[in-house]
């Protein structure tokens, strides 16, 4: 029996393998997709301790190699469930039953989708959810932004030096951002903020053409001609597979406070997926750890 | 056999003729999820049966990123006898890359 399975590979994750591997457990890490989780996404970091340049990428393939380097297993299948045991827990995917002591539930979140009505057939043909990914092909075309906080105003700023034009389309008229980053968005030239306005549909069928949008306050409905639509509205959980172990809050994260730990004895979680109230990269590193530690405190016991 | 690189001086012999079904990853150097992808994409290549897989640099070759309507990456698609028949946006694993060419 594997003493710790790890759910999720992105920084919580591999953390959290670090330090039970060090604290001398066995680590099996189940992940759905790849290792790294959103930090991929992120071009560049600078807000690491110690480490003043690294790209997401840099950083999650050097996490990757440590927690490997102490011999864990890494299997690339999403976990369906845990079943509790008492001493020990199962953990379900479509390829078996993992056996373990304690587990780990470092889920991470998702990018929020509008909810909009063909929203998921128009990714890659207009919608997209990342502007470091796909920013570059919109040069010289027009393109919108959707939301207001610190990656709404950050994709903006990128794809202002890009295309052509850029709206910013915010539900309220004030914004979550940095004050000095929205300042600095707002002398350019070419971008456009919509306030208090929220995006009711996308029009074009092989191909976003232009979106249809409400301003709150009056009703109105203008269309908006872009090429590209990006939407930065902030994460979600995806917890709802381990809601029976792990107590959910209203939002869908992981009810459990800063000792990582959930309802169940034997079950943890750290990272995005847990309530808290600042998600960055160094409180999912700190989180892996806490969770980690308390793992092996938890198997010493049951010996 | 490894991935082929693919330019638009060879798109049509590699792809548009090809005899076999072929995968065509989209990527671009400055994209963190396809240097995720590449490597399940390049573990794919050396054990394709049947398939083969292109390598496309968007940076490099963007009139095959625009005539093929690639707006977000990592994208991959496969050719057919010539045409589309399957795309997929995003990094996925290697099982649901396999499935992509079945």
């Amino acid at each position: 029996m594997t003493d710790v399975i790890i759910i999720g590979a992105g920084p919580a994750g591999l953390t959290a393998a670090i330090y039970a591997q060090r604290a001398g457990k066995s680590v099996m890490l189940l992940e759905a997709k790849i290792y790294g989780g959103q930090i991929v996404n992120t071009p560049d970091i600078e807000n690491y301790p110690g480490i003043k340049h690294i790209s997401g990428f840099e950083y999650a393939q050097g996490l990757y190699e440590q927690a490997m380097s102490f011999g864990a297993e890494f299997k690339m299948e999403a976990a369906l469930r845990i079943e509790d045991k008492g001493d020990y827990k199962i953990v379900k995917t479509a390829n078996g039953d993992y056996e373990a002591k304690a587990v780990i539930l470092a889920t991470g979140a998702k990018n929020r989708p509008l909810g909009i009505e063909r929203e998921a057939d128009m990714v890659g043909k207009g919608v997209s959810y990342c502007a470091t990914c796909d920013g570059m092909f919109y040069r010289g075309k027009r393109v919108a932004v959707n939301g207001g906080g610190n990656t709404a105003i950050e994709d903006a700023e990128f794809l202002s030096n890009v295309a052509e034009k850029v709206y910013v389309i915010h539900r309220r008229d004030e914004f979550r951002a940095d004050a000095k980053d929205v300042e600095r968005l707002k002398a350019k030239e070419n971008v456009e903020f919509v306030l208090n306005s929220t995006v009711k549909s996308l029009v074009g069928e092989d191909k976003l053409t232009a979106i249809e949008v409400e301003n709150k306050e009056t009703g109105d409905v203008t269309t908006i001609e872009i090429d590209g639509l990006f939407i930065a509205i902030g994460q979600m959980p995806d917890n709802k597979a381990f809601a029976d172990v792990a107590e959910l809050d209203p939002k869908g994260y992981i009810q459990a406070g800063e000792s990582c730990k959930t309802e169940t004895p034997g079950v943890f979680t750290a990272g995005d997926c847990r309530t808290k109230e600042v998600r960055q990269l160094t409180t999912a590193a700190a989180d892996g750890a806490i969770a980690a530690l308390a793992a092996a405190q938890y198997i010493a016991t049951l010996a | 056999m490894s991935a082929i690189t693919i330019t638009s001086a060879n798109f049509e012999e590699e792809v548009l003729k090809s005899d076999v079904p072929v995968l065509v990853d989209f990527w671009a150097s400055w994209c963190g999820p396809c240097k995720m992808l590449s490597p399940i994409v390049e573990k794919v290549a050396e054990s394709a049966e049947g398939f083969k897989v292109g390598k496309i640099d968007c940076d490099a070759e963007g009139d095959l990123a625009v005539k093929y309507q690639v707006m977000s990456i990592p994208c991959l698609v496969v050719f057919k006898n010539g045409e589309e028949v399957n795309r997929s946006v995003g990094v996925i694993s290697e099982e649901q890359v396999r499935e992509l060419v079945k």
